[in-house]
């Protein structure tokens, strides 16, 4: 049984100073109209917790856009010459504050690219170690949301050190494990809840509720593969597509990277960089050939990588937390449940 | 400008059916509000799917270069200006389309209004009568279409199309304006305050090129910032790296840009991209009195040398 905390919203710009006194805190920022992402804040009021989701998932958090990953000197008198080593990297503990459940079960299924028994990206493992996780419920999902028919949902503790939950007057925090309770004992104010809280049950049950059923991923997987692959469908769905990255750079599972080396003088450094399944410079193979040359191809790759192949590759659900950030991105409104359903029904190319 | 939804599907299907064009490049109804997807109509019955109203911005001309085939294609002002190029650079010939001409009363910037609803979630639009209803889960608005225009339709000056085979409404009447009141607060600021402005404009961009992608000039088989040998432009979100690409792919369009705002549009973070197309298109116009996609007849100023071209940068 996990605890269960009270404290009110009036104490909750103290509660985030406290934080602040001990960790990087990174909340989500309105700009404008809009919250772009989670930023670093320098004061507790920064830090808003009314949004709907932010226009950028948090993964560049732990999996930067551009992560310098090593740098070198090319000077002839040097004698390190050419020895690559690890670029300075902050791992200092921080706090990711009012993350959405799906942008935090996201983190999961990230890790069986970048943490398994076998494989452990460094720098990766070593920012979820070092961050607390303190998740916020959602209350008033966006209508592009589908969390619910991904497995995840507006109060899923998946991935989560914490979870906030607003509870009118004040939030009502779920401390889910030890790194959470640690993190939480930095501020004040928190009284124990011993009883169920009603309200809140019902609240969650509301937002449930609030959220369509997008498509079953489990119907997907238990297609045959070539099934699907060999879809005349694909070709409905790929016209409008103009191959921009938009869809995948928003998504918090799209974890697919290039390493480049850029040189300037005689100092290098080597890139880690966000690339996409979009780009037909993805796949092209230093011979020239490319086999992934044309645009069905590329689009039948996201989907198929997300819904179909990691289902059968992890025997888990799909590779999608139900966000519907890539439906609200995409310029040409190409929208993952409209096509989630057509692999699941295979062969229909009217709208569900 | 919903009855054009009814006049598109007539002529859609009576092409096909006539089997004068292979297909048909149109909108269908979108998933989300104040969204429509870019649709092409191989048959008479997908032809019912197509519909028209103040959502289809993107400029569908993008689907044009190098087609095979003969096909439709529903042509507002911009579109249509766009399709000129395409025929003047030679991406498709002129007796593969049937340009199917819609006048314009511009478009709706989903932007504008999610910036004055503040977070609540549309859930329902209607537009009628020159008025944009929204409700969600507790609430109902209404908005003047006017105000809720795209910056590029709200300053278009070629609202008809500019060729076209079959006119599918009455033309509407175009407006006087100056186009560069923005570029303009621009041209006035100092070299390190323009710096500076440029920086902050494209510091949320994620290079995801939806921009690029979006515009029909954009058609290279491979562009410059996909070239690895050598390559010419940083992959990072450094300013200098991502002003790079913008000032570049702004330069490319340069007397060839319709300002049809579907990169501005296509952007997932709201990057004012035109900002760098207006100034070149201003120029553009200034030095050779020429509008990009109006005329069809003879080179663009940028495409051919005349021993007469101004050069005021000679001094």
């Amino acid at each position: 049984m996990s605890d269960i905390y009270y404290n009110a919203k009036e104490n909750f710009t103290g509660v985030i100073e406290q934080l602040m006194g001990r960790y990087r805190v990174y909340a989500p920022v309105k700009e404008g109209c809009h919250h772009h992402g989670f930023a670093p804040i320098e004061k507790a009021e920064a830090a808003d917790l009314g949004f709907n989701n932010t226009r950028l998932s948090p993964k560049g958090l732990f999996h930067p856009q551009a992560e310098r990953m090593f740098e070198y000197s090319l000077a002839k008198d040097d004698p390190q010459a050419g020895i690559v080593k690890e670029a300075q990297k902050d791992f200092s503990p921080r706090v990711l504050l009012g993350v959405r459940p799906c942008d935090a079960k996201a983190f999961d299924l990230d890790d069986s690219n970048f943490n398994t028994e076998t494989i452990k990206d460094p720098w990766w493992v070593r920012r979820r170690e070092t961050t607390t996780m303190i998740g916020l419920a959602c209350d008033s999902p966006c209508s592009t949301c589908f969390c619910t028919s991904m497995g995840s949902g507006p109060y899923d503790t998946a991935g989560l050190d914490v979870l906030l939950v607003d509870a009118g007057e004040g939030y009502a925090a779920e401390v889910l494990n030890e790194k959470g309770k640690n993190t939480l004992a930095v501020t004040s104010g928190w009284t124990p809840v011993t009883s169920a809280i009603l309200p809140l049950t019902h609240k969650k049950k509301a937002s449930e509720q609030s959220i369509g059923i997008a498509f079953d991923p489990a119907a997907i997987a238990k297609k045959q593969m070539l099934e699907i692959y060999n879809s005349p469908a694909w070709e409905e769905v790929q016209f409008a597509c103009i191959n921009c990255g938009a869809c995948t750079f928003v998504c918090p599972t799209c974890w697919c990277f290039d390493i480049q080396d850029e040189v300037c003088g005689d100092k290098g450094e080597r890139l880690r960089l966000w690339d996409s399944c979009m780009f037909p410079l993805f796949t092209l193979h230093g011979s020239g050939h490319n086999p992934r040359s044309n645009k069905t191809q590329r689009v039948r790759q996201r989907f198929m990588h997300k819904l179909k192949y990691y289902q059968d590759k992890y025997n888990s659900g799909p590779a999608c937390v139900g966000c519907g950030r890539c439906v609200q991105a995409c310029p040409v409104n190409i929208d993952i449940r409209q096509v989630g359903r057509q692999m699941a029904s295979q062969g229909c190319s009217q709208p569900a | 400008m919903q009855p054009y939804s009814e006049s598109i599907r007539e002529a859609a299907k009576r092409l096909l059916l006539e089997k004068r064009v292979d297909a048909v490049i149109g909108f269908r109804q979108g998933t989300v509000p104040f969204m429509n997807e870019p649709f092409l109509a191989r048959s008479p019955e997908q032809a019912d799917q197509l519909v028209w109203d103040g959502n289809c911005a993107i400029n569908l001309a993008n689907y044009l270069p190098k087609r095979n085939g003969s096909v439709a294609i529903a042509a507002k002002g911009c579109d249509s200006r766009s399709i000129v190029i395409h025929l003047v650079e030679n991406q498709i010939r002129r007796e593969q389309l049937y340009v199917l001409g819609i006048p314009c009363q511009g478009m709706t910037d989903k932007r504008k209004i999610a910036d004055r609803l503040n977070g609540r979630q549309v859930l329902q639009a209607v537009e009628t009568d020159g008025k944009v209803r929204v409700s969600g889960r507790d609430f109902e608005q209404s908005f003047e279409r006017a105000d809720l225009l795209q910056e590029n339709c709200a300053i278009c000056t070629h609202k008809n199309p500019v060729i076209y085979d079959e006119l599918l409404g009455q033309l509407v009447e175009e407006q006087q304006i100056d186009r560069y009141e923005q570029t303009g607060k621009i041209e006035s600021m100092l070299p390190e305050q323009k710096r500076l402005y440029f920086e902050k404009l494209v510091q949320p961009c994620i290079r995801c090129y939806a921009c690029r992608n979006a515009c029909p000039a954009c058609y290279c088989p491979t562009c410059f910032v996909d070239e690895s040998k050598p390559q010419w432009l940083g992959k990072t979100t450094d300013p200098t790296d991502t002003l790079t690409f913008h000032f570049l792919r702004a330069f490319h369009v340069a007397g060839r840009c319709t300002d049809c705002g579907s990169c501005e549009r296509a952007c997932p973070v709201g990057i004012r991209v035109r900002l760098f197309t207006m100034e070149l298109e201003k120029q553009v116009k200034q030095l050779y009195g020429y509008e990009a996609g109006v005329i069809q007849n003879g080179r663009p100023p940028l495409d051919a040398f005349r021993s007469d071209d101004p050069e005021p940068f000679l001094g």
